[in-house]
């Protein structure tokens, strides 16, 4: 059997990404390094959100908070001078998931619209709890004095490792979503996307295994938090506000939601736009705006859909 | 009676000023099918879904296997062995024939808090779910999504979702919903086939089919049951002849 073409689309995704470091030495342009990073990182964020949007059908209008709050655990430590990225990184993943825990709990009594909002609420009250936090630098953020030491084994202050260890984490977390999704636990969440009603009729108590979702899929996105704040060696409210929590949508609705590798492609397409829209015109989003509605409205499934639903039409065919 | 395995007592259920269910007793005996039959807006799918958990109810108990079950929710109940169909068909139009009834065989196979292992290449889960296939003759149809079967095929694989959950009672909510005469015969001979191994509830408007098929016959108008008994004594009995079989004839 031929690979399918989102494996495809994945190998040469990864190749690319791959290869960036020496583009950006051999051309000197070290910003293509800075670029490629950010992609990678909010494609961890975007995978993260798809598990629970795509595959759970639970649309988390407030995911961006939990990004923030990895990173602001990383910017908090460090302004302690906790450096150790033994105990930073393991502390950040758990705050994020006691945050993902409560704020899951609470909003998956709820459903469909009320899930959106209450989402968003509260995410936006972790913003302004960031804006307010005037010891940690309030609204104008906390710049990170280092990064994150791993006593040796890995630099993160050296760019090109910081990039390699962000695409080792990037794979990482595509494998584990693709255990997760055709695991029994995965079956369950994406049964109850589809028919919620007749899952519980089944006999699946279905809150405890969104609830769980919601918490690893809090933990995937504190991850980029950490990686974020490693990258930009800086925090600040903004990184939780609303908006973000919107770019993350767009990504997955861009890539392909529910399809395995559509984040990642939307991530990556996502912040290529921005980057070339943003030479052209400061409003960027003029332009973008229309493609992203074309793509919706013509690639229902977004870009990977769009390939699959070629390749599945074909195979009929055939 | 000793070996009821459903007693329903006294149970109501209103919706605002309308009592969908009224006082309604009733009791199924094991391995028995028990028709309950009656006029749209009987309450026929409301005491399926008080039974099967999906509705609480105002008042009443709901004892099955010698417990109360009254106050548990829909999964509580279906560990304990009530499976329902549903009216309108119910099923995860994403996943193949064999996904939805492997699904439901999971249910019931421990905890699914297992992340690692791919579910669809397990035997475990997809041996009894082809059984299950293979009781309503879907067997040849396992690995279609089901979103590309026919009206008739969903009808079926209701019941083998059902099924794959090892129940001790069946609720049918009108199995031969929208089916032609065709389909409604081959839906008759499943039925027929899982008599004596199964106790089933059964709601159906197709009034050969219930006669074919049911031990025990009530008759539920406006959310009451007007008369209880053998299929004989339903067919003899004058109320319901006037309040619903004549009805019927006469709209035909």
């Amino acid at each position: 059997m031929l690979p399918s073409r989102e494996t495809i689309v994945v190998i040469i995704t990864f190749a690319l990404l791959a290869i960036v470091p020496f583009i950006a030495s051999i051309t000197e342009v070290p910003f293509y390094l800075d670029l490629g990073r950010r992609m990678m990182i909010l494609a961890i964020g975007a995978l993260s959100l798809n598990l629970i949007m795509g595959y759970g059908g639970m649309i988390s209008f407030g995911h961006a908070v939990f990004v923030g709050i990895g990173a602001y655990v990383i910017g908090i430590c460090t302004e302690h001078e906790l450096v150790n990225g033994f105990i930073q990184w393991p502390l950040a993943l758990l705050a994020c998931a006691v945050f993902a825990f409560i704020f899951g709990a609470i909003s998956l009594r709820t459903r469909g619209v009320y899930f959106i909002m209450i989402t968003l609420a509260l995410a936006q009250m972790m913003y302004f709890l960031g804006v307010s936090l005037d010891r940690y630098g309030g609204d104008d953020g906390l710049p990170l004095a280092e990064t994150s030491d791993f006593s040796g084994l890995i630099d993160l202050s050296e760019k090109s490792s910081l990039y390699y260890l962000i695409f080792v984490l990037l794979l990482l977390c595509l494998w584990i979503c693709k255990r997760l999704i055709n695991s029994r636990f995965g079956m369950v969440i994406q049964g109850a996307r589809s028919n919620e009603a007749r899952m519980q009729a089944i006999g699946f108590p279905t809150y405890r295994y969104q609830l769980t979702a919601f918490v690893i899929a809090g933990v995937m996105a504190g991850l980029a938090g950490i990686l974020l704040a490693n990258h930009t060696e800086f925090v600040n409210p903004d990184m939780m506000h609303w908006t973000r929590s919107g770019d993350l949508i767009i990504m997955v609705l861009l890539g392909g939601m529910g399809s395995l590798a559509g984040p990642i492609v939307g991530a990556l397409v996502f912040i290529l736009l921005e980057e070339a829209l943003s030479g052209i015109t400061e409003y960027w989003q003029l332009i973008f705006g229309p493609f992203l509605i074309l793509v919706v409205l013509f690639a229902r499934g977004g870009l990977l859909g769009f390939l699959e639903k070629r390749q599945s039409s074909e195979d009929d065919d055939g | 009676m000793a070996d009821a395995l459903l007693k329903v007592e006294d149970l109501r259920k209103s919706f605002g000023g309308v009592l969908a269910t009224d006082n309604l007793s009733l009791s199924v005996e094991t391995g028995k099918i028990h028709a309950v039959i009656g006029p749209n807006g009987a309450g026929k799918t409301t005491l399926i879904a008080q039974l099967a958990g999906a509705l609480d109810s105002d008042s009443g108990r709901i004892v099955f296997d010698n417990e109360d079950i009254s106050k548990l929710a829909p999964p509580a109940r279906s560990r304990r062995g009530i499976a329902r169909t549903f009216q309108i068909t119910s099923i995860f139009h994403v996943f193949t024939a064999l996904e939805n009834v492997a699904l439901a065989v999971q249910a019931h196979d421990g905890h699914s808090f297992r992340f690692w292992r791919a579910a669809r290449d397990e035997a475990r889960l997809n041996e009894p779910a082809q059984a299950a296939l293979e009781t309503v003759g879907l067997a040849d149809r396992a690995n279609i999504t089901v979103r590309n079967l026919s009206h008739g095929e969903h009808r079926q694989l209701e019941i083998a979702m059902a099924l794959a959950t090892k129940p001790k009672l069946l609720l049918l909510d009108e199995p031969m919903a929208g089916m032609g005469a065709e389909e409604s015969q081959k839906m008759v001979s499943i039925l027929n086939r899982l008599k004596g191994d199964h106790t089933v509830l059964l709601i159906e408007h197709d009034m050969d089919a219930v006669f074919a098929l049911a031990d025990q016959i009530t008759v539920l108008v406006y959310g009451k049951s007007i008369v209880s008994g053998t299929p004989d004594a339903i067919r003899a009995n004058e109320e319901v002849r006037t309040a619903y079989l004549g009805e019927e004839g006469a709209a035909n």
